[in-house]
């Protein structure tokens, strides 16, 4: 961005590590998360068997991951007891934290796009071939009908997120070569091309969390300079907008689109400390003089 | 396109190649690809790290349970903790007697290189299984070849052999001659609407031709032999009529050359 980094303005105004905090509270949830599967395998210590996929924690907690789930049933495929309480677990917890968290803060994939997003604006590229960003709801239909129709839990023949993670704990075989295709895909062919576009479990996770209470919000909107780092940073610039701009006309600051990760990149980002976490119901139509 | 793609991708997923072998309890391989969510639990409470998870590279669905049995086979353990383990009914909960499981059938599948088969007493194959005596037999018939020995053939049960893969791991050949297969490879099928004589005669409790007419005809033999013992009321011929002395000559010689046969 015209020479001017992401962030370099709210890092002068906030510090370096306020300017990062919720980049780095992210990182270290994707980490601890990775960590703990490896802990087994790598070195015997057994506190979570399994993938994302369906997981036992400390032998009583189940997590059932309800995407996959959602197909195996579309091939009439139901889960035992305990794959049952795993799945309530998860989509209880993901209708109130807001399904694309799952994005943000455990996938592994996320570290590859990030990845890819940073050096294409450390590096410039600019150029990207432009897809809607709701083709990720055409294949998501596609898995759910095509599982229907093959008898297989389809999208785990080829899911770049179960094959990274699970390749991690389990043995990675080719499916680094997966893994590389997204993160070239990113780089130079799409900007937030996988996550933002196509993967199908980022497509179901916003709809879990449609109606999620935890939100970033912009209860200080008013204060904001236009400096566009929020936009910049955002792996889902198009929800921000509503809530940021939307004083004139009588939208709540809350950021109520399905897609946004709850990452918290665009309260890291500001200067103005415009951004903030917030609950949904906190959200008057008028923000100005509201601190 | 994608959708097609993946679809045609999947029909190809479901050919399992034939010495991977799914865990105990797992269904059918159709309905396994869409019961089972690849989460590995399956892998991780098998006490012998037997199964591993596909990888994109191996010819069986990314991320299913698999074993190889000639690298390591099943242990059958009694409490089946695999079962236990799977979150889904991928692995059938039901099961609950490993003699009962069905991973495969073993096969004796070369009978050119099978010690056993070629005159010698291995039986290795035999010895290790664990539903000893009843998943593997050894059926002895006579040595044709030395013509005073006989063969003890390791001969596969299926209505007991679980698949578990223990005699193909241990047979001693380099390429093993049991091998243990899907079954829908290793067995054949009787069509639909035949019927076996002697088990209808179980089930009826008595046979079911006598007392039919049954029309008898002749026995065609070579000129000037005879059967002894063998009753063939349509050639007009009474039984103690033949085998009489003199009537050797014709008798077809019924045992196998003696010492000092051609081999």
């Amino acid at each position: 961005m015209s020479g001017k980094r992401i962030g370099a303005e709210a890092v002068a105004v906030k510090g370096r590590l306020r300017a990062n905090k919720w980049l780095l509270v992210r990182r270290f949830s994707q980490f601890a998360i990775l960590t703990l599967f490896l802990l087994g395998p790598l070195a015997g210590i057994w506190i979570i068997k399994g993938n994302l996929n369906y997981s036992h924690t400390l032998a009583f907690l189940p997590l059932t991951d309800p995407y996959v789930a959602l197909q195996a049933a579309m091939t009439g495929h139901f889960p035992e007891k305990p794959g049952w309480i795993g799945l309530a677990i998860v989509v209880v917890f993901y209708l109130l934290v807001g399904g694309r968290a799952y994005c943000s803060w455990v996938c592994p994939v996320n570290l590859v796009t990030d990845a890819a997003g940073w050096l294409r604006d450390r590096f410039g590229i600019k150029g990207s071939v432009h897809l809607s960003r709701n083709t990720r709801y055409w294949i998501l239909a596609m898995t759910l009908i095509g599982s229907a129709a093959t008898g297989v839990v389809l999208w785990e023949l080829v899911n770049p997120v179960s094959m990274l993670h699970r390749g991690l704990i389990f043995g990675l075989g080719a499916a680094w070569t997966v893994v590389v295709a997204v993160f070239l895909f990113d780089l130079f062919v799409m900007s937030r091309g996988w996550c933002g576009r196509l993967c199908p479990v980022g497509a179901f996770y916003s709809l879990l969390g449609r109606w999620s209470p935890v939100r970033v919000s912009a209860p200080r909107r008013s204060a904001c300079n236009d400096c566009m780092d929020c936009f910049e940073a955002c792996p889902e610039p198009q929800v921000i907008r509503p809530a940021l701009k939307g004083e004139e006309k009588g939208v709540g600051p809350v950021i109520l689109a399905a897609n946004c990760t709850n990452c918290g990149r665009c309260i890291d980002v500001c200067s103005k400390d415009v951004f903030s976490f917030a609950l949904r119901f906190n959200n008057p139509a008028s923000t100005v003089g509201a601190d | 396109m994608l959708g097609l793609g993946l679809g045609l991708y999947a029909k190809q997923a479901k050919a399992l190649p034939a010495l991977a072998l799914r865990p105990p309890g797992a269904l059918a391989e159709e309905d396994f690809l869409g019961a089972c969510i690849r989460c590995g639990m399956c892998v991780r409470d098998c006490p012998y790290d037997i199964l591993e998870l596909a990888r994109p590279e191996t010819p069986v669905a990314t991320g299913t349970p698999y074993f190889t049995a000639r690298n390591i086979p099943c242990e059958m353990c009694e409490d089946i903790p695999c079962v236990k383990a799977c979150p889904t009914g991928a692995l059938d909960h039901e099961l609950t007697d490993i003699n009962k499981a069905r991973m495969g059938i073993a096969v004796l599948i070369d009978h050119e290189t099978c010690l056993n088969f070629l005159g010698l007493r291995c039986d290795v194959c035999y010895r290790i299984c664990p539903v000893i005596n009843q998943a593997i037999t050894l059926e002895m018939v006579p040595n044709q070849r030395t013509g005073r020995h006989a063969m003890f053939l390791p001969t596969v049960h299926s209505e007991h052999c679980t698949g578990c893969g223990k005699c193909e791991k241990s047979c001693v050949l380099e390429e093993a001659a049991i091998r243990v297969l899907p079954p829908r490879l290793a067995k054949g099928q009787l069509g639909k609407h035949y019927r076996v004589g002697w088990e209808e005669q179980k089930k009826a409790g008595h046979s079911l031709i006598e007392d039919r007419n049954i029309i008898d005809l002749p026995d065609r033999l070579p000129e000037g032999t005879s059967l002894p013992g063998h009753y063939d009321p349509a050639s007009g011929q009474s039984a103690p009529a033949r085998g009489l002395v003199g009537a050797e000559g014709g008798i077809i010689q019924g045992t196998p050359p003696g010492p000092g046969g051609k081999p």
